[in-house]
């Protein structure tokens, strides 16, 4: 019973919301803005932090009046200062409340969940589902909710999981096997499972994905660590800077305001990029939670990012996963047409996914002239006779594998026709699986059944490749069978006659390598595999094993989203590196327009500087810290949706990437710093 | 410009380029042990050493092990060469009977040769015995750029290495260092300049009777075999005060050509050592075409500033060349002005005109290529170093904007690598602008200014710089031999030396223990004109907006000035 790949839309529920509770998100974002003025909060983000102290130093100036700067201008420093701030919480909020918003109604359904806890074997107490710990075994009944996620030692029931992912349709689980991991506050719908609980209070899925999207509680990823560690080094050599110039300016017998200073100090600081970091990496992981795979850490997207290999399951991510029908081969003498309706109505009674197929191809293929159902009398498949058929008069029409053809006519092999015995030997050799079409005693034809590559999953290797990923297709087929699919489906290496053993060798000696590797697994003997690639993804509908080995689970279970989470884990890390030398190649302009602005009264000269042409000093300095607060407003939304990524190789990408982040960051900042320069002074606010 | 000077352009271009890339060869063949063309000369001597000192040439040191021994050996060094300048007046090879130094100038002077700086706040003639020049600042000399590189060399093995623990031999790597890359060439260096005019002599100096009558002393002594590891070993301090500006250290137009390639020499090869160790030779056109880029660059301004006519002065009745203030008129301008940016470009600081009098733009452009922190070429390992920090920071801007965890040469940049990157990010802010603004600051260090206004700054600014670049030239009027100078600067030197030797070695040491991601299109490239351009705006972005606003109350105000005419 495997879930259904394709769910119809990822999360109906979020779509609605996002409808009705654009504005109430926007507004809960704007309230939290300022309560994330916290200091204990901000501490998280050291560049905003040290912007919050020189706002505050800036707000108690405004109380000392000092001759040089007017008490106006230095209000209007000290507010754009806190608005540099507010813009930031703004974007951390917003990035928060996407992600939050679908966490926080998953959990509403488990304020109150009850449990039935086992004491002894058949003596159960009941207790809150928040004090279940690792180990303790509940029994769930139909119509009641499984109160953690656990796995199933007893019993066998349906569960829909809807809550989790959205699928409406109930899945079977059951102990023993690949079916037995079950998840917190889903819905057992028919039967009782005795579930041995896995995770602690604050472990769970649901945590995780809380976890995730959540400012103050989210773990920093490792690249966003070594990127704090950089903006807090340019923070500090910027605090050089500005703190040795008072002593500089006196040198030169002048003296440099302090409200100015700490204007320079805020714009040259990385502030843009500090600001947004944390809303880059909440609604990175917010993009994971939408395509509804839990990530257990940060640490595993971004590894998704620099993955070189990908071990990919043939059955259910390259291939359907079924055989299906691809051509009808008429023997020697025998009509198309005779064959075709043959093929139809010996597929009739066949309800396998193959049979199926069969009657959807010819369905395909133009109007058949079925006789009437009822004059048919269809013969259903069988294990036994590995047959199906139909009787319609006095013709039987029969279809199966060649033995069992061949069995039912009482021919031997050699008593086919050479035509026919060339076509389906080619068949096999292909990787396909023949079948033979007989109606009373003639062989009609033979049926190409093979497994049929998913549309589109050949142009998404080639887009890999161009970004430099190899994929490697692991099957348990002979390597011809292998070949041929790995062939059609364009993979760049085949693992065959594949063992749980074999894959885990294989992704550790791509390690040793250097290589990073990720592939994606659901059973048991898949743990150590997922527990050994540097990406993990487990198949939520698998086992507990494999779910804890992993490092996402996707809760859709469907194999191919390990390309998505590819895709997300490298725009992460592009969004970030592109807004960070956004931010640092601003600083040109501004140093710029303030560095005039600062010495005009030391050295006039230096007014040759003013590049930009600006207005007076004091709108310069003014036009650079509002420039420098609505940058991070106008950025929100391409933090929140993150850079494309191309799929191109990595020269390309820098190129784009530098033209468009480094190019534009240097350029950008002296049109908009005009501007604004330009509109202050029409609006007579310097 | 004369048709001289564009040849001389010329051949230091060739000079320094053309022999580069087998000098580079060379020098990572010994590096490794590999067999050369000296070794059957050399290789008794190297063995005889090692068994002199009970090194086991084959037992490798962590890079925590080999930073202990660099840090002794360094100590060592600093008490050493300490007490010689103190005691020089009783340890003989000493005919002026000059005096010992005081301590504080002892001590700036003992830091300044060992950490490959050769700042010099005293003049050579007046102030050191033949004992000091030879058994104190010679051996500094040698054993300082062999410990840059070393450190170089251990970066090199950090990124090549895979899932190593060790990363070299310290005894081993400066034996082999000294011996067969520093030793060879300056012997033959030496008998070149001897040849051209430079004295090496024991005597004493000459006295004589001008035509005018009056009395002249002549300083003599030993000074071609350290005129030549001065510049080879990207030391520059000079022999005598007034350094290559001198005729006994720099007699001829063909002194003057090959002293300037010398500097440049080594720490060009070693780019291409570099390229050895990673087996990728891209990777060192690419540095080399970034260093190219600002040397050219640097050199166009202050020749084009040097050329340009005083604007004070532009109503007078008087013809002018250029600024001709401080320049040997047997060198010219041309000569001088690539000097210049050549021995500050390279952490050198020997010159052959004065700073102090260059005009204002083409002063800065020393003053920038040491606030660069010396990279473009740059001290000998020190220069290239200081080039691949700023790689890593590029790389590490940059390359996130692949979609990858930043990589250079496979080795991933993680948070332990950008913190270390960062604390030398923060050397030479530190070094200049904290110790900058104290000394103009202060009331009593402030005296050392001579000049009034923005030069006046320039030299405090320029003296810290130099010092915490560890290149060693100076503003020629600035006072620096007062004790809180010395101190100072000497603190200065400290920083800038073992603020970057220490975090590269632990770099090194991270980056050995990594595995190494398999480079293809997958991979961030840094060869290739847009890396190369991305790393020169890098440097110029991270390492000049540092200092803008310094420099323009320096040079920049004064240049402006300048032109406005007061």
């Amino acid at each position: 019973m495997n879930a259904p790949i394709l769910t119809q839309d990822p999360q109906p529920k979020t779509a609605a919301q996002a409808k009705t509770g654009a504005s109430t998100l926007w507004q809960a974002a704007l309230g939290k803005a300022f309560t994330k003025l916290d200091p204990r909060q901000l501490q998280r983000a050291p560049v905003m932090l040290v912007v919050e102290l020189t706002a505050i130093v800036t707000t108690v100036l405004c109380f000392m009046p000092n001759p040089a700067v007017s008490t106006g201008l230095a209000v209007q420093i000290a507010l754009w200062l806190w608005f540099t701030l507010l813009f930031a919480n703004f974007a951390e909020a917003l990035a928060e409340g996407r992600g939050k918003a679908r966490a926080d109604s998953l959990k509403a359904g488990s304020q109150g969940l009850k449990a039935r806890r086992q004491t002894q074997p058949g003596v159960y107490e009941s207790v809150a589902a928040s004090e279940l710990r690792r180990g303790d075994i509940v029994r769930v009944e139909a119509g009641e909710q499984i109160p953690g996620d656990g796995e199933v030692i007893e019993g066998i029931a349906a569960v829909n999981e809807a809550a989790i992912t959205g699928e409406s349709a109930p899945v079977i689980r059951e102990s023993g096997g690949d079916r037995s991991a079950v998840t917190g506050n889903t819905n057992l719908v028919s039967d009782w499972l005795l579930v041995k609980i896995t995770a602690n209070p604050g472990e769970s899925t649901l945590d995780r994905m809380i976890a995730l999207v959540e400012g103050a509680r989210r773990q920093k990823t490792p690249n966003e660590i070594a990127l704090d560690m950089l903006l807090i080094g340019l923070t500090l050599v910027f605090l050089v800077v500005v703190a040795t110039l008072q002593p500089f300016a006196r040198y030169a017998g002048g003296d440099l305001p302090l409200v100015y200073l700490v204007a320079l100090l805020v714009t040259l600081i990385p502030t843009t990029i500090g600001g947004l970091l944390s809303a880059i990496g909440i609604a990175g992981m917010d993009r994971l939670v939408r395509l509804n795979v839990i990530a257990k850490s940060g640490r595993a997207v971004e590894a998704a990012g620099d993955v070189h290999v990908l071990l990919l399951d043939k059955t259910g991510t390259i291939t359907f996963g079924n055989r299906r029908c691809s051509a009808l081969i008429a023997a020697p003498g025998i009509a198309e047409q005779d064959l075709t309706e043959a093929a139809l109505l010996s597929s009739l009674g066949d309800d396998t996914a193959e049979g199926k197929s069969i009657v959807e191809y010819i369905r395909n293929l133009g109007p058949v002239q079925a006789p009437e159902r009822s004059a048919v009398k269809v013969i259903a498949f069988s294990a036994e006779t590995r047959l199906s058929g139909a009787d319609h008069g006095s013709q039987r029409y029969r279809k199966g594998a060649v033995d069992a053809v061949l069995d039912y006519l009482k021919m031997n092999r050699s008593d086919m026709p050479a035509a026919l015995a060339r076509t389906v030997d080619k068949i096999a050799q292909s990787g396909g699986t023949p079948l033979l079409v007989a109606s009373d005693a003639r062989l009609l034809g033979a049926i190409h059944l093979k497994d049929v590559v998913k549309p589109g999953i050949r142009e998404r290797f080639a887009e890999l490749r161009a970004m430099g990923i190899r994929t490697v297709m692991v099957t348990g087929d002979n390597p011809l069978t292998a070949a041929a699919i790995a062939a059609e489906a364009g993979v760049d290496d085949v693992i065959a006659e594949a063992t749980p053993e074999k894959k885990l060798q294989r992704i550790r000696s791509e390690q040793a390598e250097g290589k990073m590797v990720a592939m994606c697994g659901d059973g048991a003997n898949d743990a150590p595999a997922l527990a050994q690639a540097d990406v993990g993804l487990a198949m939520n509908d698998g086992t507990q094993a494999a779910r804890e080995a992993a490092n996402l689970v996707d809760l859709d279970s469907d194999p191919t989203k390990l390309l998505d989470v590819v895709q997300v884990g490298k725009e992460l890390l592009v969004t970030r590196g592109a807004l960070t030398t956004f931010s640092v190649a601003n600083d040109v302009a501004k140093y710029f327009a303030i560095l005039p602005a600062l010495f005009i009264g030391v050295y006039p000269q230096l007014g040759v500087l003013n590049l930009m042409q600006l207005h007076s000093p004091q709108s310069a300095i003014l036009s650079a810290i509002v420039f420098n607060a609505l940058i991070i407003v106008a950025l929100i939304p391409l933090a929140l949706r993150g850079v494309r990524v191309q799929a191109t190789d990595a020269a390309s990408l820098l190129r784009r990437n530098l033209l468009i982040y480094g190019l534009g960051g240097l350029l950008a900042p002296f049109v908009g710093i005009k501007l604004i320069d330009m509109l202050l002074v029409a609006v007579g606010l310097v | 410009m004369h048709i001289q000077d564009y040849w001389l352009i010329l051949a230091f271009f060739v000079l320094v380029l053309v022999p580069a890339p087998f000098l580079g060869r060379y020098i990572f063949r010994v590096m490794e042990g590999h067999k050369t063309l000296l070794s059957p000369v050399l290789l008794p001597i190297e063995r005889f050493c090692y068994r002199l000192a009970g090194v086991d040439s084959q037992a490798e040191q962590d890079w925590k092990g080999y930073s202990t021994a660099l840090l002794m050996f360094t100590l060592a060094c600093l008490i050493g060469l300490f007490a010689i300048l103190m005691l020089q007046g009783r340890l003989g090879l000493n005919p002026e009977h000059i005096a010992g130094m005081d301590w504080p100038l002892a001590l700036n002077t003992a830091v300044s040769f060992v950490t490959n700086t050769n700042w010099q706040a005293y003049s050579g003639e007046a102030s050191l015995s033949y004992f000091s020049q030879m058994l104190g600042l010679g051996v500094q000399n040698f054993v300082s750029p062999a410990v840059g590189l070393a450190v170089l060399v251990v970066f090199c093995r950090g990124i090549a290495r895979r899932s190593s623990n060790s990363i070299g031999n310290f005894w081993v790597d400066m034996t082999r260092g000294v011996l067969y890359v520093l030793l060879p060439f300056c012997l033959l260096l030496a008998l070149f300049l001897v040849w051209q005019g430079v004295p090496q002599s024991f005597m004493a100096y000459v006295h004589a009777k001008t035509l005018l009558g009056a009395d002249q002393s002549i300083p003599l002594g030993p000074a071609a075999s350290q005129i030549a590891i001065k510049q080879l070993g990207t030391n520059g301090g000079g022999f005598f005060g007034v350094n290559s500006a001198h005729p006994f250290e720099n007699p001829t137009a063909w002194s003057n050509l090959v002293e300037m390639a010398s500097i440049i020499l080594i720490p060009a090869a070693l780019l291409f050592t570099f390229g050895h160790y990673v087996k990728d030779l891209r990777q060192s056109r690419a540095l080399l075409a970034s260093m190219l880029i600002l040397f050219v660059a640097g050199f166009a301004v202050t020749l084009y500033a040097e050329l340009q006519p005083n604007p004070a002065l532009a109503a007078l009745p008087i013809e002018q060349s250029g600024a001709f203030e401080g320049k040997e008129s047997r060198l010219g301008i041309a000569a001088s002005a690539l000097w210049a940016v050549a021995t500050t470009a390279a952490s050198n600081g020997s010159v052959n005109a004065m700073h102090d009098s260059f005009s204002a733009l083409g002063g800065m452009i020393p003053m920038l290529n040491m606030m660069l922190g010396e990279v473009i070429f740059g001290g000998v390992g020190a220069g290239l170093y200081g080039m691949l920090l700023f790689v890593l920071i590029t790389v590490f801007l940059a390359g996130l904007m692949i979609g990858r965890t930043p990589e250079y040469l496979g080795k991933k940049l993680e948070a332990r690598e950008v913190r270390l990157l960062v604390m030398t990010l923060l050397v030479m802010p530190v070094g200049v602008l904290v110790f900058g603004a104290l000394g103009v600051s202060l009331p009593g260090p402030a005296m050392s200014i001579s000049n009034p206004g923005a030069h006046g700054f320039s030299q405090v600014l320029y003296a810290y710089t130099s010092g915490t670049a560890n290149n060693g030239s100076a503003f020629a009027g600035f006072g620096a031999n007062t004790p809180y100078h010395d101190v100072m600067i000497a603190l200065a030197m400290l920083l800038g030396r073992f603020g970057f030797i220490l975090p590269i070695l632990a770099i090194a040491g991270s980056l050995a223990a990594k595995k190494s991601a398999p480079q293809d299109g997958n991979s961030f490239p840094t060869h290739g004109p847009l890396f190369v351009t991305l790393l020169t705006m890098v440097i110029l972005l991270v390492g000049g907006l540092t200092f803008l606003p310094a420099l323009a109350l320096g040079p920049i105000a004064e240049h402006l000035t300048l032109l406005q005419g007061f």
